[in-house]
């Protein structure tokens, strides 16, 4: 497995806000975890990523344990997030954003990686020169999802991708990410649209309150009746 | 009546870049941090007091003036990794008051290594004061401006052109997102005290010709600096440029029509106005200041 979570914990101050978490992600494949507003996916993300720290448990990726390392030391070790809320550097240039996405690589490879993004996301090639936070709702999931490959991530985490988004364009970023993992790109994806990410997802977690409670492919969990019921309003 | 009013636009330009670059190191620890930080009057005082008395050891000026700057931005680097980085996650009111109690301490150490004495160091052209239309310009005046022009250039090429200067600039933005491309937000910070203390101590050495220097130059200094910072905007790098031309010129202004004895408090009216009529500043994120 290329990450493997077990009994991840972790607090805001004193609250406790993820419980206990287990799961894992094979290389290639990609995994999907769905559960309710506030069930603690994106403190699973913020925990994954290390700007968060882990209470308890422990995050091994690539054989290696990384559960201390520094956040910066994982985006090294290849893995990248597309935050909740894209998060992008607003006032600065799409370019500008995508240049800070690859911080950590060379600079020599800058210009190849670039044009793959803007290969990717013609859109972004014409207004790579606004200011991020002027373009649309779209448009900026794009520059997130771009800033995060330039990284050229082994693993990419992305924390609910549709949130905010027509649905035309939900169904067009959620074709891109199957894409990108059909490319080698192994994605492990947070979402509360379960519909949409038990449809792409080899496999698929459900987290509740903290705790991931189940786990199957991702038609598995499409026929479950708690899923159905919880999740897909069915 | 013309030649007067140039005269003290002069001037007023003069101490302007001088709060100008003070009021950047504001802005820069500031975006770095949140942090305002009252200890960047002593860099400033650093600066002059460091090269006043490496001159007056037998140093050249070419040796001298490098090392203070040096100094300074030793001081900045140290003043992070012991008071700053140790107090991660205090708020940042604790951070301030932090930096407060620094800018004592510097103060008492520097009366103590050097003296309460004021002193001066000698500017450029010997100075003789060159004629324009009738008002006066010190060549130290003209070194000051210039030189100020020269590192606000440099400055903006630093964070628009380098890795490391955009880094900086993402992480004012969102300092979360900057973690997850994998910036180094810690250095980043140092990386803010550092450059903080530079430009605070060329301040120092730039003036100290014109308007002398002493153990707690850094006070007034750096409250004029603040003031730069608040009026333009704090985190804005322009609005500290000219926030500290419009405190500069007002105070130059009111000396010359009014009195000097105002001077002082002129710093602090504009800061009132600009509160009360914008509060995030002439050139402030929408965002503003959050303490
Ligand atoms: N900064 C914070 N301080 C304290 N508690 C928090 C903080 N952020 C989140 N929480 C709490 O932690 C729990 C998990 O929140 P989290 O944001 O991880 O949920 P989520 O599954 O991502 O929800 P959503 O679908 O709304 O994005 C919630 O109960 C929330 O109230
Ligand atoms: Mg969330």
């Amino acid at each position: 497995m290329l990450l493997t979570v077990s009994g991840l914990a972790s607090h805001y101050g004193r609250i406790q806000a993820l419980y206990q978490a287990d799961f894992a992600v094979g290389a290639g494949e990609l995994v999907a975890l769905v559960g309710a507003n506030g069930a603690g996916k994106t403190t699973l993300m913020r925990t994954l990523s290390g700007v968060m720290p882990a209470s308890a448990g422990t995050i091994q990726f690539d054989g290696a344990e990384i559960t201390r390392t520094t956040p910066a030391r994982r985006v090294r070790l290849g893995i990248s997030q597309v935050p909740e809320g894209r998060k992008l550097f607003g006032p600065m240039t799409v370019e500008e954003n995508l240049r800070l996405g690859a911080h950590t690589r060379p600079a020599a490879e800058l210009r190849e990686t670039l044009a793959e993004q803007y290969e990717l996301f013609p859109a972004l090639a014409e207004r790579r020169h606004q200011p991020a936070g002027t373009l649309s709702g779209g448009q900026q999931q794009m520059v997130a999802i771009a800033r995060a490959l330039m990284a050229r991530p082994r693993l990419l985490l992305l924390d609910e991708p549709s949130m905010g988004l027509a649905p035309n364009l939900v169904d067009e970023t959620f074709e891109t990410i199957r894409r990108l993992c059909a490319a080698g790109t192994t994605i492990f994806l947070v979402e509360q649209n379960a519909f949409k990410a038990l449809a792409i997802a080899d496999r698929a977690y459900v987290l509740e309150t903290g705790r991931t409670v189940l786990d199957g492919t991702g038609s598995e969990l499409l026929a479950h009746e708690r899923v159905k019921q919880a999740y897909l309003g069915l | 009546m013309t030649a007067a009013l140039l005269q003290y636009l002069i001037s007023g330009v003069t101490i302007g870049a001088i709060y100008a670059l003070v009021g950047l190191g504001f802005s820069i620890i500031y975006n770095a941090s949140k942090v305002i930080n009252f200890a960047q009057g002593e860099f400033v005082m650093i600066g002059g007091m460091a090269a006043v008395f490496l001159v007056a050891d037998g140093l050249p000026m070419v040796a001298a003036l490098p090392l203070a700057v040096l100094l300074a931005v030793l001081v900045g680097i140290g003043l992070e990794r012991v008071a700053i980085a140790p107090a991660r996650g205090a708020s940042v009111v604790t951070l301030i008051i932090i930096t407060i109690g620094a800018s004592i301490l510097l103060r008492g150490t520097a009366q103590l290594v050097w003296d309460r004495n004021f002193h001066t160091l000698p500017g450029i052209g010997g100075g003789m004061p060159i004629e324009v239309l009738g008002a006066t310009i010190l060549p130290q005046a003209v070194l000051v401006i210039c030189a100020t022009m020269a590192i606000v250039a440099a400055l903006f090429w630093f964070f628009k052109a380098t890795r490391t200067g955009q880094a900086m600039l993402a992480t004012s933005y969102d300092p979360t997102a900057a973690l997850l491309v994998g910036i180094d937000t810690r250095r980043v910070l140092t990386l803010a005290f550092a450059l903080a203390g530079g430009l605070g101590a060329i301040a120092g050495i730039l003036i100290t010709p014109i308007g002398m220097t002493y153990a707690g130059v850094g006070v007034m200094l750096g409250l004029k600096g603040f003031s730069a910072a608040m009026v333009g905007g704090l985190g804005s790098p322009m609005g500290a440029i000219a926030g500290g031309l419009v405190v500069g010129i007002a105070e130059a202004l009111t000396a010359g029509y009014l009195s000097s004895a105002y001077k002082d408090a002129v710093a602090f009216v504009i800061i009132l106005l600009v509160l009360v009529t914008r509060p995030s500043g002439l050139f402030g994120r929408r965002d503003g200041i959050s303490l």
